[in-house]
């Protein structure tokens, strides 16, 4: 297999006197899209925020893109998050602006040197790659939850990351729109030949997505493998989820 | 009769006292080392606001949309409070003046006493709960709602946008609040003299302007720039720095209320001390 683009080693991080991850190493390859499984409170929200350096760990390395996260200066790491998209859980739109502000506000920041008409046009080619075009003009508040995630993830991937980070996609959402956001995520794999870890608990979701599935319990990796081989353990905890 | 005496081993009844103080001491520590890290918070947050300010790249789009959000819209509520002020403080004055003989001084006295002490800090009031419960609970909010995470992990500094364009929009235009609710108070002033009087606009307002002298104007206009740097910066810190609950919003805005309040008031206490001693 190719070199690791995201490669954690010996992570562990604490909240006072609660361990969260326990020497926890990852590795994520190009092309690939690794699902981190675990239930609440597992630190799995917790892992992806290290790798964006949003949370700073007590130790362990982290090297995302050939950089190791600790040796970089803010001026490197914003250079480094520009190559990351980050969808959160609540899709964290900018309740003030209208979605078009919205994407505008991340592309005016990592895409200086694109004209008024080429950010348009990019918007509106994502909005229509999330099948949204017609939400332009909309606030936030004037759309539903699937809507908002995938105006998030649009927002997201107008500045063409190299990589995705999904914290929990499909939570809160209804069967349908959950799938839709799983085939909006190998969509956005394959179009934009990103590599992407997905965190979650949505078996379904798991399903449509994971080329490898890692498995959180306690701060801790409690399995590593592909699909068949999760469905096929006879391992009482990876049953409960996958039965 | 037989008396019944609790007999207490002397070792037991040290170590239980013992025990009690310890608890007491460990209970006393830990409050006394949030409060310690609450000030030390404050400081950093104050120096990150400081250098933020001049560091490079400003958000000066977003520092005028706070300017409109902070002064065009305080507007209403401002020239409402303004007007009345001066109109009750004329109306509870009047009466007062007259049975001296010196209703003729009435417009001199409202405008000293709104431009020197109770337009500042009556503005000052009213700003701190408007102000700075609006940047509490929207700044709380954004964070509940992983907002601030999702500017800083799209290159966006969250520090100089949300809360330098904020603290320096409200120093501006809370003093222009200011002038502006002791211009209203005068007119309001005037009104309330014509309730049961007659005097003109022009014989009120230059008998008003006599008696305000620079003195008068430059230390309340100096100490509500202090007022806005304060409102800005509670409103800012209680925001930014709220949990992460729902619940966590509401005690943002409300406890902005009551600490911008409260420091209005002192500003104002120790810029009084301060106009005493070097006018």
């Amino acid at each position: 297999m190719n070199e690791p683009i995201i490669d954690i080693n010996h992570l562990r991080i604490s909240f006072g006197t609660q361990k969260v991850l326990k020497d926890v190493s990852l590795q994520l390859f190009n092309g690939e899209n690794l699902v981190v499984l675990g239930k609440s409170g597992s630190g799995k929200s917790v892992l992806i925020k290290c790798i964006v350096a949003l949370l700073n760990s007590d130790s362990g390395i982290i090297n995302v893109l050939g950089e190791d996260l600790s040796k970089l200066n803010s001026y490197g790491l914003n250079e480094l998050r520009q190559k990351i998209g980050f969808l959160f859980q609540g899709g964290a739109l900018y309740d003030s602006m209208t979605v078009k502000q919205n994407m505008e506000f991340v592309l005016q920041r990592i895409r200086r040197n694109l004209s008024q008409q080429e950010r348009d046009e990019k918007i509106m080619d994502v909005l229509e790659n999330v099948g949204l075009a017609d939400a332009l003009n909309k606030m936030p508040s004037q759309l539903s939850g699937g809507m908002r995630k995938r105006i998030s993830l649009a927002r997201t991937i107008v500045v063409d990351p190299l990589i995705m980070l999904y914290d929990e996609p499909t939570t809160g959402l209804d069967p349908v729109t959950s799938d839709e956001i799983s085939s909006l995520i190998n969509k956005v794999q394959e179009k934009y030949k990103t590599s992407s870890i997905i965190i979650t608990h949505d078996i379904e979701c798991v399903r449509a997505t994971a080329n490898r599935i890692l498995m959180l319990q306690d701060g801790e990796i409690y399995m590593e493998g592909t699909l068949k081989e999760y469905e096929s353990s006879k391992d009482p905890l990876i049953k409960a989820f996958f039965k | 009769m037989k008396k019944n005496i609790h007999v207490v081993n002397v070792n037991d009844f040290a170590k239980q006292q013992s025990l009690i103080i310890s608890e007491k001491t460990l209970a006393k520590t830990e409050s006394a080392n949030n409060f310690l890290t609450d000030i030390a918070n404050v400081c950093l947050f104050i120096v990150r606001f400081i250098k933020e300010s001049f560091a490079k790249n400003h958000e000066f789009k977003e520092f005028l949309n706070q300017c409109f959000q902070i002064g065009y819209k305080s507007l209403p509520l401002i020239s409402v409070t303004g007007t009345i002020m001066g109109l009750v403080l004329t109306i509870q004055s009047r009466p007062v003046l007259v049975n001296f003989g010196a209703e003729s001084l009435l417009p001199g006295m409202v405008a000293v006493s709104l431009i020197r002490e109770m337009g500042p800090v009556i503005t000052g009031l009213i700003c701190a709960g408007k102000i700075a419960s609006s940047m509490g609970a929207e700044l709380g909010s954004m964070k509940v709602t992983e907002q601030i995470e999702a500017m800083e992990v799209s290159s966006t500094n969250p520090m100089k946008f949300l809360v330098v364009t904020r603290v320096w929009a409200a120093t501006l235009m809370i003093p222009l609040l200011i002038l502006y609710a002791d211009g209203l108070g005068i007119l309001g002033s005037w009104a309330g003299a014509n309730l049961k009087g007659d005097v003109s606009f022009t014989l009120f307002f230059s008998q008003a302007f006599s008696h305000v002298k620079f003195l008068d104007l430059f230390p309340a206009v100096v100490k509500s720039f202090f007022f806005g740097a304060v409102i800005g910066l509670v409103g800012c810190y209680k925001g930014y720095n709220a949990g992460r609950g729902t619940e966590s919003v509401g005690v943002a805005a409300n406890s902005a209320v009551v600490v911008a309040s409260l420091l209005v008031l002192i500003v104002d206490v120790i810029a009084v001390q301060i106009t005493d001693m070097v006018f």
